[in-house]
């Protein structure tokens, strides 16, 4: 009881001030202005709709990161069930009432700006299990009853989105959920068992699959083989990334983008075009500043005191490089087609405001590290 | 409680940290995964994907060739090219199409047919396109679009070249005509494949076709940057093509005109050799066209009225047409003999008339003249055009010596090899020929009437021009060219096609008493001044058997019905003194040829003996200026 009161007597404004990671910060100011610079240059070197809406987005999801890193993280972790529950209405809603845009009902509108829920799930999926393990004793966590809950826990938001139909974005549901249950400590042969069994059930699964969704793995197996259709993205996308060589063909210069041949440049493919014109140089620059936004994002769970704390920065620290790998991943031509944003960099509100949560509650746990959570 | 509560999150942190650890290094081989990838894709393949963005992104324009030129022996340009003034729209460039278009067609009073193709066009094609409204405005057309420009947002009014013949139906069938290339033109010529661009005109006829490799020059190219829809965004490179060769012809323009008046209204076709050089110095054949038609794509009512014309204008008399060639055959029948030695020149028959015609197995044969010629010997009977002497002379020779002399001297076969593809062989029988083609034997009424040039003997024009051309030079093998600087070199050129050089002279003289000697077919149309005096030969070649009650009918030409009419011929050469140009007229059911085609001749031989100082003192200036 003493200590809490002697930190907590610390944790005035000023202090919390000069407990903010600044490299984090730093990076992601970086890479906010990396993101801008694309996007100017997505719009074809002007400031059109794109780069402006993009702009105020990360000015205002940044602001509100700050904002959220001064609430204690005590907060955070109280919300932990009741944001889960919002967000499993909102995609509930979505399912309902959601507006369809290109086949897919994936967003809500709330009048001021179009939400798509999905991308907060896989935020708060995070909080929610992160919050759920907190108060699990070792013993309890590979209980049968711990793992059908969390399983539930990811597959009920999982289905929702899948039904949109949104596979990508289930899957890094999905995943964020998984990658928390690693860290609490799920035995390590439920995850070896499930993957074999994964394995062996992918013919049932791929005969599960909607027939685009079939295109794009035979797409991605073999791009050649329609390569004015279903493979045209995955090669017009690999032929931008080739031919930025090692220097790129300079801001502003890239020839894929500009004239058009590159799909979903704003959103899922914005690296093809960063690399397109910054080259093997840049793109490497900007997977370095990735990696030390991850590695600070680990860094604060390391010193995080409490157990909430350190298992959500884990686990939304592998939760964006995973992100990110997968984006990368698939604009290579290293995985299906599936859509996944590049974390800050695509286009897209939704997902922008998620990351943003994402780190403003990192930030808090860096700036309440002392603060233990009962 | 306590106790426990703290061993157990320690344990919980250690399994936290551990598996964070793990999955860090997991996190580190993935990352250098990614990047060995990148490095693979943009530094070791980035040969292979540059050169695919490129092809992405670079897109070529050919731009029509400018196509050759023609001209005649003096550098004027028979067939050229003119600016035409077009209007061009590009649909998606056009706020307003529909108030544009109907704009359109009021200034420039549009049918509504043309204006319904000008849509049906519109919608084929992309709306980046260019749509062209009109290919060949005339310049007040062009002028008022302009001055209304204001008004007509994204109408483009363009200058562009297309082909032009200033001489219009004079050179028609010797250079034919260009117009739009269609799908048979590509898939027989490669060249005209590779170089084609929607609205390329190639020759289809004549030596417009003949010399399209040469002709049609190289495209220039427009390099552009496109975007992945095709639209062009900005020009990278212009590389100029190069213009076609100009081709100069041998023909003087002044008598190819000469020929076209003197066959107004009339169907045949004149030739003009040179006999030494073989130059063609003219070739008509009439009736003709206006070849300008064509390039714009000629009208229906037009082409009807062309194809339909019993006279046949799209037919090239001077190679494609066979005819019998009557009298004209003379000289050979005769040459042949006294080369073969079957007669000599005092070799005398006694031409008795209708009255007492020859008589062969129950078929008789008649001199045309009535009252028959007497007795005559080679020199009259040639002056006179006595038939009856020649059954006599062909009956002695035989059609197989007569075929050998006669193809000696060109007839019988292509006188421009390749260079024409609608010239004909011509024929000229033998008993050989006949038994091959007919399976029957040759009889010898056949020989006889052969030696007048009637039967299966079919000659072109051009043939009988080069046949005379070779009697007028002494007898020696020339080839004809039509291209100025036609440098092929034959072997043969300038050998004596005779035994005995008296025997050509023997038919000369013969051939000048017919024109220049009383009694002579053609001495009507003499011309007494030395300078100006040419030798020749006139023909009549029947269409029809004449039958008995013809022949006692006697009627005059023209009260014959036109196709029943006989083609009237002449072949000559001149100036006698020292010969230089030969030539063939020939008016299809004209009537005989001594009073129809023989006095032809003689115009013509005024304008090309005066044309041949000009011409000489051309060739001189031009050695000058070298």
């Amino acid at each position: 009881m003493y200590q809490y009161r002697r930190f907590n007597n610390k944790n005035g404004f000023f202090q919390k001030f000069g407990n903010l990671d600044y490299v984090l910060l730093t990076c992601l100011l970086i890479l906010g202005f990396i993101s801008l610079a694309t996007m100017y240059s997505t719009d074809g070197g002007e400031i059109l709709f794109h780069t402006r809406s993009h702009f105020i987005k990360f000015i205002v999801f940044f602001s509100m990161m700050i904002v959220i890193s001064f609430i204690n993280i005590k907060f955070w972790f109280s919300l932990g069930y009741f944001s889960y529950a919002i967000i499993l209405g909102m995609l509930v809603w979505t399912v309902n009432f959601g507006i369809t845009a290109s086949g897919s009902k994936r967003w809500i509108d709330l009048y001021f700006l179009n939400l798509q829920p999905s991308e907060l799930m896989k935020i708060f999926i995070i909080l929610f299990l992160a919050k759920y393990f907190h108060r699990m004793k070792t013993q309890h966590v590979n209980s049968f009853y711990a793992i059908c809950f969390s399983l539930i826990v990811i597959f009920v938001p999982m289905s929702l989105v899948m039904i949109q139909p949104d596979l990508g974005t289930s899957l890094l549901i999905a995943i964020s959920g998984i990658v928390v249950l690693w860290f609490a400590g799920l035995n390590h042969k439920y995850f070896f068992y499930s993957c074999l069994l994964s394995i062996i059930s992918l013919p049932i699964i791929i005969s599960f699959l909607k027939p685009y969704q079939k295109l794009r793995v035979l797409t991605f197996l073999n791009p050649d083989r329609d390569p004015l259709g279903a493979g045209y993205q995955i090669i017009q996308s690999k032929i931008a990334v080739g031919s930025g060589g090692i220097t790129g063909k300079g801001f502003l210069k890239g020839t894929q983008s500009y004239l058009e041949f590159l799909p979903e440049k704003h959103t899922d493919f914005i690296f093809t075009l960063y690399s397109e014109e910054f080259g093997f140089i840049g793109s490497v620059l900007l997977l370095l500043i990735y990696a030390i936004i991850i590695y600070r994002v680990i860094r604060i769970g390391a010193l995080s005191r409490s157990y909430f704390a350190k298992l959500f920065c884990y686990s939304f620290g592998t939760s964006i490089f995973i992100y990110v790998v997968i984006n990368m991943s698939m604009v290579l031509g290293l995985l299906p087609i599936v859509g996944s944003p590049l974390p800050i960099m695509s286009y897209g509100g939704s997902s922008m405001l998620a990351t943003m949560i994402g780190f403003g509650i990192v930030m808090s746990a860096k700036t309440h590290s002392q603060q233990s959570i009962a | 409680m306590i106790n426990t509560n703290i061993s157990d999150s320690a344990t919980k942190l250690n399994s936290l940290n551990r598996r964070m650890f793990i999955l860090a290094t997991a996190k580190i081989i993935i990352l250098g995964g990614i990047v060995s990838r990148l490095f693979f894709l943009q530094v070791k393949e980035n040969k292979k994907y540059l050169t695919l963005s490129d092809k992405n992104r670079i897109r070529e324009w050919k731009l029509p060739p400018i196509r050759g030129e023609f001209q005649d022996y003096f550098g004027n340009t028979i067939a050229g090219n003119f600016e035409a003034y077009q209007l061009h729209i590009i649909p998606e460039e056009v706020e307003d199409f529909r108030y544009v278009i109907y704009r359109v067609k009021e200034l420039l009073e549009l049918s509504d047919k043309q204006f319904k193709k000008i849509l049906k066009k519109k919608n084929e094609i992309k709306p980046w396109e260019t749509l062209i409204v009109a290919d060949n405005l005339s310049w007040e057309k062009f002028s008022k679009i302009n001055n209304h420009l204001y008004d007509l947002n994204g109408v483009k009014p363009v200058i562009s070249i297309s082909r032009d013949y200033p001489y219009k139906e004079n050179f028609t069938h010797v250079l034919g005509y260009v117009s739009q290339a269609n799908e048979n033109d590509l898939l027989t010529n490669e060249n005209i494949k590779e170089k084609f661009v929607p609205g390329l005109k190639v020759g289809k006829t004549g030596l417009e076709k003949s010399f399209e490799q040469k002709l049609i020059g190289s495209n220039s190219v427009e390099r552009y940057e496109v975007n992945a829809y095709g639209r062009r965004i900005s020009q990278l490179a212009f590389q100029k093509g190069d213009k076609g060769e100009t081709i100069k012809l041998t023909i003087d323009t002044k008598i190819q005109e000469l020929s076209n008046d003197l066959l107004k209204e009339k169907a045949g076709s004149i030739c003009v050799m040179d006999i030494y050089t073989g130059a063609i110095i003219a070739m008509h054949s009439s009736p003709s066209f206006d070849p300008n038609s064509f390039v714009f794509g000629i009208s229906q009512d037009e082409w009807q009225l062309i194809r339909n014309n019993p006279m046949k204008p799209l037919v090239n008399k001077s190679l494609s047409g066979n005819y019998s060639p009557g009298s004209t055959i003379k000289p050979i029948v005769a040459l042949s003999a006294l080369e073969n030695e079957i007669i000599k020149p005092d070799f005398t028959v006694q031409c008795r008339g209708h009255k007492n015609p020859l008589e062969l197995y129950g078929q008789t044969y008649h001199c045309w003249k009535k009252e028959g010629h007497g007795f005559v010997n080679l020199r009259e009977a040639m002056k006179q055009s006595c038939d009856t002497y020649f059954y006599e002379v062909a009956r002695r020779l035989g059609v197989d010596r007569l075929s050998v002399t006669a193809k000696k001297f060109g007839l019988g076969q292509k006188v421009f090899k390749d260079v024409f593809d609608n010239e004909k062989k011509g024929l000229v029988p033998n008993t050989e020929w006949k038994k091959n083609a007919l399976g029957r034997n040759w009889v010898l009424g056949e020989t006889i009437i052969t030696g007048i040039g009637q039967g299966f003997i079919q000659t072109t024009p051009i043939q009988l021009c080069l046949m005379t051309a070779q009697i007028a030079n002494g007898g020696y093998k020339i080839y004809p060219k039509i291209v100025a600087n036609d440098d092929n070199q034959y072997a043969d050129k300038f050998t004596p096609l005779y035994k005995k050089s008296r025997n050509i002279k023997i038919v000369q003289d013969a051939m000048f008493s017919s024109t220049n000697e009383v009694r002579g077919t053609s001495y009507r149309s003499r011309l007494d001044d030395p300078k100006y005096r040419f030798a020749g030969k006139t023909g009549t070649s029947q269409v029809k058997k004449i039958t008995e009650q013809d022949r006692e009918l006697d009627l005059k030409t023209f009260q014959i019905p036109y196709e029943e009419r006989d083609h009237a011929l002449y072949v000559a050469f001149g100036p006698y003194k020292s010969p230089r140009y030969a030539l063939s007229i020939i008016i299809e059911h004209g009537g005989s040829g001594g009073t129809v085609a023989a006095p032809l001749a003689k115009e013509l031989f005024k304008l090309i003996v005066d044309r041949h100082e000009i011409r000489k003192n051309y060739d001189n200036k031009k050695y000058l200026d070298i």
